[in-house]
């Protein structure tokens, strides 16, 4: 009876303390977590800013445009299963430029994440990674900061693309019949990379006018 | 701690207990990371930072953590300080956590840090367990950088690819010329397995070298100490 006894007492404090720790280091990431929110707020609008800069030329549109936001529902077409965001460009009046998120999962691990502008004559202005989890030092070179080839980075090349210029069967790399180039040993995030942009893209061209004229941060396509 | 101990860790750390080539341990980032030189040391000092933490934390802590659930409790403490360290890169080092990411999260799963806490930290003084640790990721960290290098120059003809995500006015060495085809096995993760595997050879090359060289002369005043901390740290 008495052996019952301390085994029980042994157990009941052993889960005590095994509580206790487990209280005091989930205060401790909790406290990290409240203490570093504001400062990765700050650095995510930051790095989105300087995203958007490298897919538009900042002197192109006079608005703000992280406000002039419209948010997106499930869009299967953009492959947003939660939904995303659209930032408008405007100078004055004048519509300049829809910032479109999309992602894919036809990458080689896991979703490949895009922001694409488009101008709005239809002409691609650029295209940037902001998430991927391509194998690193070989399909990594989607995002231009692992791109090898600093000179003329692969994505670069949706700058001089329109989705009126290019059939849309000749919207592909190269390697299965497209106007796309690759990398050698790593096709399959370029053709990712290369199909979600396309349907971005006709996505957009073909709603650009109700994108353009949507109350600011309405849902776009939702019922009112 | 003395300084007899100081340099038995630091020797331990370095070479003879090496996490890479003598232990084996923490292969997971050195085959995910050591493509290129940048990656893998960036990805080793964050191992280190947290193998320190650890390793302070258990050591202080020690006398509060009953034997039976010493285990849970250190991977709670290991998690808990990856988690941390994995926030305030986020918040104060924003363009370096872009760049090592998803990496971070992977140091609670490599087994060093938690070897480390088990063998040396949970019974030794606070001092000594962060000294070791920080030796024992150092030795990691040469390794995995020797072993980026390698691979790195074999595969893409390159040092030090990506060092401007670190810092802009810092550029790479182009070290072979531009039209280098490349070697995409060496990238490639069975890459990280012959370039470990010919490291080990010369690890061992050396060691028994030295040790040829010791029987023939009277024996130096490193081996000749009775290995203090060789148990502790041998064990897991």
């Amino acid at each position: 009876m008495s052996t019952d006894q301390a085994a029980l007492r042994t157990s009941s404090r052993t889960a005590l303390i095994m509580l206790v720790f487990s209280m005091i280091f989930t205060a401790l990431m909790a406290f990290t977590y409240d203490l570093t929110l504001p400062a990765i707020e700050a650095s995510r609008l930051e790095t989105q800013q300087r995203l958007i800069n490298e897919v538009l030329p900042p002197d192109s549109y006079d608005n703000d445009l992280l406000s002039d936001v419209l948010l997106l529902g499930p869009t299967p077409e953009l492959g947003l299963a939660q939904g995303g965001r659209i930032w408008r460009a405007r100078h004055g009046q004048q519509a300049v430029a829809l910032i479109v998120e999309a992602r894919t999962g036809d990458g080689y691990a896991g979703e490949i994440a895009l922001v694409v502008a488009i101008h709005s004559n239809g002409l691609l202005s650029g295209v940037r990674v902001t998430a991927h989890q391509e194998t690193p030092g070989l399909g990594d070179y989607i995002d231009p900061a692992k791109d090898r080839r600093k000179d003329m980075p692969w994505i670069g090349q949706f700058a001089i693309a329109s989705w009126k210029d290019v059939d849309t069967s000749q919207w592909a790399v190269r390697k299965d019949g497209g106007t796309f180039g690759y990398r050698t040993g790593a096709t399959i995030s370029a053709r990712a990379v290369v199909g979600a942009v396309g349907r971005a893209t006709a996505w957009a061209s073909a709603r650009q006018d109700a994108l353009f004229s949507a109350p600011t941060g309405s849902t776009f396509g939702a019922q009112p | 701690m003395n300084l007899q101990e100081f340099r038995e860790l630091t020797y331990n750390g370095l070479w003879k207990q090496n996490t890479g080539l003598a232990q084996l341990l923490g292969l997971c980032p050195i085959l995910a990371v050591s493509t290129s030189v940048v990656n893998a040391t960036s990805l080793g000092l964050a191992t280190v930072f947290v193998m320190a933490l650890s390793n302070l934390t258990v050591a202080t802590l020690r006398e509060f953590i009953p034997h039976e659930i010493r285990i849970p409790v250190f991977i709670l403490i290991i998690a808990a300080l990856t988690t941390i360290v994995d926030l305030m890169f986020n918040a104060f080092f924003h363009d370096l956590y872009l760049v090592l990411g998803i990496f971070i999260p992977l140091i609670v799963t490599n087994c060093i840090v938690l070897a480390r806490v088990e063998a040396f930290a949970a019974k030794n003084d606070p001092l000594s367990s962060t000294v070791d640790a920080v030796m024992m990721g150092l030795g990691l960290v040469w390794v995995l950088a020797m072993l980026g290098a390698a691979r790195e120059l074999l595969g893409a003809g390159t040092l030090f690819a990506g060092i401007e995500m670190i810092h802009p006015s810092l550029s790479a060495w182009q070290i072979f010329p531009d039209d280098y085809p490349g070697f995409l096995l060496a990238i490639l993760p069975p890459g990280a397995f012959f370039t470990l595997g010919c490291l080990i050879a010369a690890y061992n090359a050396i060691n028994s070298r030295l040790a040829a060289r010791a029987r023939k002369q009277p024996p130096a005043t490193l081996t000749a100490e009775p290995p203090a901390t060789a148990e502790a740290a041998g064990a897991s």
